[in-house]
């Protein structure tokens, strides 16, 4: 697809915006009547636009006005046909000299921008070191007063230190729990999960809930931090559910009318009929996720329930006769 | 007698001088906290400045997000630690990770079975890579960071290093230093015996038996007995052949809680 520069009455630059590329417009003369076949015929336009998606508008701007300015068709015999997709000539020798400055100046441009990023990456990191130094001081008097901070600026501090990302400098906690953001999002979540947590038997890991929450969200998620620290409050602000951390260190949300204990006695009743379960074939049974199974096992094991065989063939809970048959 | 600092008249002025001393305090407080208040103000706009340059290179650039989260830490800065920070907010940093966080919690649980809850992070990063939710570039550093932000959530993600890689623990399984050890042994080959142990680390046939048996309960051993000489314990976290396996339909239905 080719246009002989001897069409082109004029060019101009059009500048890059927002969501527009850069652009060079094309004026040509009318179509004389032996053009040669294309994608259009006719067009109601006197012009064509070349739009430039990432770069290369400046050097093709500034070649093609050196051949407007230098008109060598003029010089050239009328009759030369327009060479179309043959193999290589002079003027494919002058297409890789062009592609080989264009990559050169990409390349440059590609250091040149990486440099300005680092630098603007550097200072600011300067401001944001400001940020922390800043807080240490205010810990700092915070500590050496003890209690002669009000709640509410506490309150203000955290939340300074949430936004920032600093860890809290008195508890050594990141954000801590206790900021408004974190008391609201308890909130939510205890809109949230009632009805997962109901279909599920009252109980779900942290684990599950972080893609619960996360996926129905679909953006502004939440940090696993913000998940715990919100759900740490839960009790606090008296929501139907609440946080419980198992001996292993599973961290589970409960509703507040679960009773895990009250699970047991039935978990034991499903083991004796079986005479013995792994924590994969009660999983099954039960209709839970294996990991809170093993942990109901686990439980009722520790509350003398069931008694364990630890082989290599796997974990197998067994009810504990000793305690029954006393 | 007169004596000074006692009385009613001594207490009302100690409360006084108290009363105007916790003043002060609070004032001092005050004052700092409308200052960082300010600063915090300043700051934003500057990250704001930041974002609306850099911002989609930190998202594309995998390389520019590890000096970008290299810096942080070095000044003592989480910008990952809440959705709620600056840094999520206008860089949209939090949204990948946490995003990335869903991604591998899903893989895991899907190879589960296959693996015991251990998985190479080679193999972790081809499977969410296949799971094509992300437009860029996700680096096993991106790995790493979210891996390590997910602890938080109590569930046993582990990261154990082996051989010049990592070995990534998703289950609450009891690794020592023992079994991690064994683990880094047996990357090697994919799998290690009793010998092997014996001969690398120089220890007992006892202690080397119980690592071994405690792999396997924790399933992340396979046992082969039929193998040459004596038995072989593989590790399935390991085994590359099946890094080109995809995730079956039942096994991504599995892991959806």
């Amino acid at each position: 697809m080719a246009i002989p520069l001897s069409q082109i009455v004029f060019i101009e630059e059009q500048a890059a915006g927002i969501g527009k590329s850069a652009k060079i417009v094309v004026h040509l003369h009318p179509a004389p009547p032996n053009k040669e076949p294309g994608p259009f015929q006719s067009s109601k336009n006197s012009y064509i636009k070349l739009s430039f998606k990432e770069h290369g508008q400046i050097e093709f701007y500034r070649r093609l006005s050196e051949e407007m300015t230098q008109r060598r068709w003029e010089n050239m015999p009328v009759s030369q046909a327009l060479p179309t997709n043959r193999g290589p000539q002079p003027g494919r020798i002058r297409a890789v000299g062009i592609v080989g400055i264009e990559r050169k100046l990409e390349e440059k441009r590609k250091e040149t921008d990486k440099n300005i990023s680092e630098e603007d990456l550097s200072k600011l990191m300067v401001k944001a070191k400001e940020m922390v130094e800043l807080s240490k001081s205010i810990a700092n008097k915070i500590k050496d007063k003890q209690g002669d901070i009000t709640e509410d600026e506490t309150i203000r501090f955290k939340s300074y230190l949430l936004s920032m990302g600093i860890a809290n400098p008195v508890t050594r906690e990141t954000c801590g729990s206790g900021t408004q953001y974190h008391m609201q999002l308890a909130k939510q979540l205890a809109g949230i999960l009632q009805a997962p947590l109901e279909e599920r038997g009252g109980i779900m890991s942290l684990t599950e809930v972080y893609c619960l929450v996360n996926r129905a969200r679909g953006m502004e998620l939440l940090s696993p931090e913000d998940l715990v620290n919100a759900c740490k409050m839960l009790e606090a602000l008296q929501l139907p559910l609440r946080l419980r951390v198992f001996d292993s260190g599973v961290m589970v949300i409960e509703l507040q009318s679960h009773k895990e204990e009250e699970m047991v006695a039935s978990a034991l009743e499903t083991v004796s009929e079986k005479g013995s379960l792994t924590s994969e074939e009660f999983a099954k049974l039960v209709g839970m996720s294996v990991l809170l199974a093993k942990e109901r096992l686990l439980l009722a094991e520790k509350m003398g329930h069931l008694c364990r065989d630890d082989s290599v063939e796997g974990l197998r809970f067994y009810p504990n006769l000793f305690m029954t048959q006393s | 007698m007169h004596r000074r600092g006692v009385g009613a008249g001594a207490i009302a002025k100690k409360k006084l001088a108290e009363a105007k001393y916790k003043e002060r305090g609070t004032v001092l407080a005050e004052d700092q906290l409308a200052q960082m208040s300010k600063q915090l103000d300043m700051f934003k706009t500057n990250l704001e400045e930041f974002a609306s340059k850099h911002k989609q290179e930190i998202r594309k650039n995998p390389e520019f997000r590890v000096q970008f989260q290299d810096m942080c830490a070095t000044i003592g800065v989480d910008p990952l630690a809440s959705g709620k920070g600056f840094w999520s907010e206008m860089l949209g940093v939090g949204d990948f990770y946490y995003e990335l966080g869903v991604q591998i919690i899903e893989v895991c649980l899907a190879l589960k079975h296959r693996n015991g809850g251990l998985i190479t992070l080679e193999e972790l990063h081809q499977q969410v890579k296949r799971r094509g939710k992300f437009a860029q570039d996700v680096s096993q550093d991106d790995l790493i960071r979210a891996i390590k932000k997910l602890k938080a959530l109590g569930t046993g993600f582990g990261i154990i290093p082996v051989g010049g890689t990592y070995l990534i623990q998703s289950v609450p399984a009891e690794l020592n230093m023992d079994h991690t050890v064994v683990l880094q042994l047996a990357e090697k080959n994919g799998y290690v015996t009793v010998s092997d142990i014996k001969a690398s680390l120089k220890w007992e046939t006892e202690r080397s038996r119980q690592v071994l048996e405690h792999l396997l309960k924790e399933g992340l051993a396979w046992l082969d007995l039929q193998a040459p000489g004596e038995a072989h314990y593989w590790l399935p976290a390991l085994f590359t052949d099946l890094y080109s396996q995809e995730i079956t339909a039942e096994e991504a239905r599995e892991a959806l809680p």
